[in-house]
């Protein structure tokens, strides 16, 4: 394991970056279009509602933790697309760069752009609603903990698509958060979802952060219990999607389609 | 681990190699060694097997079967080994997006190449970069970009060196002008070469034997200048198209 090779990866994204700003839209301009809409929405419905808590802190709260999963996930699978649409993996895979140390340089870009892109949401956030992601106090860090795993799983799902399926799996790649929104009870609680619904909703460590988060800002408690049961399912999720991953990247060796990712598939 | 007591002077030995796609062979098991400082050519027609084969020796291709020892190790069991070796090939570019510079560090870091600016230096220098070494590759001349694919090959110094096509869609004189830096490169540091192309006047210039594959087998090897006497052909060419012809009487290994 050489960290020389891992940052070798995150550098090269670096390099990209500053490059070409347009890279820097995909960073900051999601996230400020999202907390404008959702902070103007959001404090609109607040002064609507007779609801005896605050909507818009609710909603808000999970809107920023919500980008941050989005974040992470887009983070770690980027760099990888940008080796996809530059032919690289063949000059990458057939070097001293194992695929553990490749994967690795992943997350660590993922966790640089990540910390810059959540900052800069917290920032606007701040600066436009005067909204505060700190008065969930020490509950943050396990929040942000989870989320970050259970992101990361999802980045390593989604690089294994591309893997299996080539280039046009980046289609899937954009849409996998959104198709796990509804079951993740982002702005609502589970009891809202379908009995069935509620039951898959579950099994994601995402559905045990924002039912936390909402416990906690409306009635001022939270349940270590699904706390933990949150931690160790996304660990789960991680253990999955990275076997998943090395499976994939293998049976590319196997049929070739590493050195051919832009033939899609076998 | 896999280690075999070698020869020290064989860099590179393939012992039963192949590889199966459903039931077709590409490459149907192959045998070879390759020598420190030998320029070997590796010939056939268009899906003979000869990607196949680089492919495998550099670990982006599982084997079927067979074995591949460089420098008397498994690569594919210690990836430190890759450190010994680089390639070019047509059908993978370095990324055009950076600058020469910025793509030989990164590749410098993955070799994990010691005093890695002089090394850059010294890399662009040789192969004329020096001037461009602050341009984006996507910006530069086909020519151009073949060199900065052969300086991020020499970039680890590698003690085996696979060419695939490196001189494919180039004018005579930079073709020229690549075949003399390698050949000097491969003197200067007692470097072994494995090189494929279908211009067998470069072949007949450069490599020191030659080994013709054809539906994944080496069915002739020897030397390019002197096998179209030995077959009574003209020249490497003619000799080239006989065989992708009639493989089967050309059948000799």
């Amino acid at each position: 394991m050489s960290f020389k090779r891992i940052f070798a990866i995150s550098l090269r994204f670096g390099y990209l970056l500053k490059h070409n700003k347009i890279r820097f839209i995909n960073i900051f301009a999601w996230a400020f279009f999202d907390i404008t809409v959702w902070g103007i929405t959001t404090l609109y419905l607040d002064g609507v509602s007779k609801a005896s808590f605050s909507i818009f802190t609710v909603l808000m709260g999970g809107a920023i933790l919500w980008l941050f999963l989005i974040r992470v996930q887009q983070g770690f699978i980027l760099p990888a697309l940008e080796d996809v649409w530059s032919r690289n993996f063949m000059n990458l895979f057939a070097s001293p760069l194992s695929f553990t140390e490749y994967v690795l340089g992943l997350i660590l870009t993922g966790f640089l752009t990540t910390i810059v892109g959540f900052s800069f949401i917290l920032i606007i956030a701040y600066l436009f609603f005067s909204y505060s992601i700190f008065q969930f106090g020490f509950l943050l860090i396990p929040f942000i903990f989870i989320l970050f795993i259970f992101g990361l799983a999802l980045g390593a799902f989604a690089f294994s698509l591309i893997l299996r399926f080539g280039a046009p799996a980046e289609w899937l790649i954009w849409i996998l958060p959104f198709i796990l929104s509804p079951l993740s009870s982002v702005y609502y609680p589970i009891s809202a979802l379908p009995i069935w619904a509620q039951y898959l909703a579950k099994t994601l460590p995402t559905s045990y952060i924002f039912e936390g988060m909402r416990n906690f800002l409306i009635n001022g408690i939270f349940s270590l219990e699904n706390l933990i049961i949150g931690f160790i399912v996304s660990f789960i999720y991680l253990a999955i999607a990275y076997w998943f991953l090395i499976y994939n990247y293998r049976l590319a060796i196997r049929n070739g389609l590493i050195t051919r990712i832009t033939a899609e598939s076998f | 681990m896999l280690y075999l007591k070698f020869m020290d002077n064989i860099i590179l030995e393939i012992k039963n190699l192949k590889k199966t796609y459903n039931k077709i062979k590409a490459v149907d098991d192959i045998s070879l060694s390759v020598k420190k400082g030998e320029i070997v050519g590796l010939l056939g027609p268009n899906g003979a097997g000869k990607t196949t084969l680089i492919n495998m020796i550099l670990t982006v291709l599982e084997p079927t079967g067979g074995l591949i020892w460089i420098s008397g190790k498994n690569a594919r069991e210690n990836r430190e080994t890759l450190k010994d070796i680089n390639f070019t090939a047509v059908s993978t570019q370095i990324p055009g997006n950076l600058t020469i510079k910025e793509n030989l560090i990164i590749f410098g870091m993955i070799y994990g190449i010691e005093n890695l600016k002089e090394k850059i230096n010294q890399v662009a220098e040789e192969l004329d970069l020096d001037k461009l070494l602050n341009t984006k590759v996507g910006f530069l001349s086909s020519g151009e970009q073949t060199r900065v694919s052969l300086a991020k090959a020499l970039i680890n110094s590698p003690k085996l060196l696979l060419l695939d096509e490196p001189t494919a869609s180039l004018d005579p004189h930079i073709s020229a002008i690549i075949r003399l830096k390698i050949k000097e490169y491969a003197e200067k540091n007692d470097a072994a070469v494995l090189w494929t192309s279908h211009n067998m006047y470069e072949i007949e210039g450069v490599c020191d034997r030659i080994l013709f594959i054809s539906h994944g087998k080496i069915i002739l090897e020897g030397n390019p200048r002197e096998l179209p006497q030995q077959y009574k052909k003209k020249n490497m060419e003619e000799l080239f198209v006989a065989i992708a012809k009639e493989p089967l009487s050309f059948n000799c290994k």
